[in-house]
């Protein structure tokens, strides 16, 4: 950790560690290659997880947990990303495993992975049209919540 | 020859489940391979968005039909890690139970799939004959066979039924019995061992790269197990051995059968020990209703690594779930695996693999 801030003095808007060998840090969307070269090569973090794709609504968050077999370390890096320009760096060029991350990203999300060369639907239908994670498409919350106090009463 | 690709799948009895390799192939030979998948995506991470942190056991349970209780418990761990409680000693170990019995479960089926996937009928009908042990033992403890719902947030449903450790001990012993039984069967068929040695092979280097986890990558060599490396539960008091293949320059379809296959007595080892370590007491904590922050948490899934990441925003339900399904990422790399081999090999290499396509599709 103490590395990563010597190195990158300005791209980290937040860095610590909220749990043992955890460290987590969040980033602009600029930075994210060369954060992640830099945590590939030199720091020995081999592994990458899992990439997420969060909708909080006024921005995206594209969660990256990178792992360290030698060490036994999990590295987060959260990239902030803005609502209306849904656009962020690939990273096939490191790892390999975020071909299939990205693409279920993008499917379900809607977070466009510049540099992902087959940027298609994975789970979804090709003829989909929306991306059902976001938090306005809708969901029928209503249905699974009826009482049967309302049933009985029409819901008075 | 001209090239051209073949479906396989999405109705084909390799696939075990519903989905669709398609291979390019040059004569018998595979150029290249694209698999298809999709078919079974049920908006998991969707649904789980509107049930409450509770009710969500009862889907992750059905995310693996023949492995529910460790997916069950990765989503649980998250959520603990979230809300920042404890299990209990006696919780921890009855997890670790479970666990083990689940992966034996989980195993077993696979190896019933395996055999008759290369003509190997026995093997079917054995594996499948001690795996109706394991789920009886499994419904004592939970009541019932498949979709458990036994993890909790915060420990499990119930405690240990009377008796569990003298039919655990006798149901073990009987196995390891069984096992030197089936060593002979698969180790000492010709046929086996020619369909399987050589074919698949993945390097390390590609292996770590494309986010191969799991009984895949340690049969690459590399000494990898998270039960190990982060251990989670009471796993860091059990003294056992992750299954690495040993014989050098692995990676192919009989090395990542040796790891399965060696897992089975090393899950059994677990399971002994674990009843003589159990502690008396709780075996569940209070959790709370509502939760804010993020957790996530990595297990050793019967496939490789399961992750679960899930975000809380003060409300009783989680804001995002995000589920990390171990063959997923293997699925990435099954073209790697699969060119240069023969049009044959892919019922070999894929068997090996051990798709289960309820996590991979979510």
């Amino acid at each position: 950790m103490k590395r990563l801030r010597e190195r990158f003095p300005k791209a980290f808007t937040e860095l610590g560690s909220p749990r043992t060998r955890v460290v987590k840090g969040v980033i602009d969307r600029k930075d994210l290659v060369e954060v992640c070269f830099y945590l590939k090569e030199e720091l020995g973090f081999e592994h990458l997880s899992c990439i997420t794709a969060v909708d909080w609504k006024d921005h995206f968050e594209s969660v990256y947990h990178l792992y360290s077999y030698k060490t036994g370390t999990t590295a987060q890096i959260n990239a902030i990303i803005p609502h209306d320009d849904p656009k962020i760096d690939s990273l096939v060029k490191l790892w390999n495993a975020a071909h299939y991350h990205e693409r279920e990203a993008w499917d379900l999300m809607g977070v466009v992975y510049e540099g992902n060369p087959k940027l298609e639907r994975i789970l979804l239908p090709k003829d989909f049209l929306y991306h059902p994670l976001r938090k306005d498409f809708p969901q029928e919350t209503e249905r699974q919540y009826i009482s049967r106090r309302k049933l009985k009463t029409g819901g008075r | 020859m001209a090239e051209f690709w073949v479906n396989m799948g999405p109705q084909h009895p390799m696939t075990h489940g519903l989905w669709n390799m398609k291979v390019k192939i040059d004569g018998e030979t595979i150029t290249d391979a694209a698999p298809e998948i999709g078919y079974l995506h049920r908006g998991y991470e969707k649904i789980m968005e509107v049930r409450e942190f509770q009710k969500n056991v009862v889907l992750t349970d059905r995310l693996c039909y023949v492995s529910s209780i460790t997916w069950s418990h990765a989503y649980a761990l998250a959520c603990e890690k979230m809300m920042e409680i404890t299990v209990p000693p006696r919780g921890q170990w009855i997890r670790v139970i479970s666990l083990e019995l689940q992966r034996i479960a989980s195993h077993l089926m696979w190896l019933a799939a395996y055999g008759p996937d290369l003509g190997l009928l026995t093997g079917l009908l054995w594996a499948l004959r001690e795996r109706e042990l394991f789920l009886d033992l499994i419904q004592l403890l939970s009541g019932a066979r498949m979709n458990q719902n036994f993890p909790r947030i915060g420990g499990v449903r119930n405690d240990l039924p009377p008796d569990f450790d003298k039919y655990c001990a006798k149901i073990t012993k009987h196995f390891r019995e069984k096992l030197k039984e089936y060593r002979r069967l698969f180790h000492e068929s010709r046929i086996f061992l020619m369909r399987t040695q050589g074919v698949g092979r993945i390097s390390l280097a590609d292996a770590i790269n494309w986010g191969v986890t799991g009984p895949n990558l340690r049969a690459c060599g590399h000494d990898v197990d998270l039960r190990r490396l982060e251990p989670y539960e009471a796993y860091e008091e059990v003294d056992f051995e992750p299954q690495v293949w040993k014989g050098g320059d692995g990676g192919d379809s009989y090395a990542r059968f040796m790891c399965r296959f060696n897992e089975l007595e090393e899950s059994c080892r677990i399971i002994e020990q674990a009843m003589k370590k159990i502690p008396t007491g709780a075996y569940r904590a209070k959790a709370p209703r509502r939760a804010e922050g993020e957790g996530f948490a990595r297990t050793e899934d019967s496939r490789g690594e399961a992750l679960f990441y899930v975000i809380g925003d003060g409300d009783d339900r989680p804001y995002r779930v995000k589920i990390r399904s171990p063959v997923f990422c293997t699925m990435a790399a099954t073209p790697i695996m699969l060119r240069g081999n023969k049009m044959a090999d892919v019922v070999s290499i894929l068997g090996s693999v051990d798709v289960c396509v309820g996590e991979m599709d979510k």
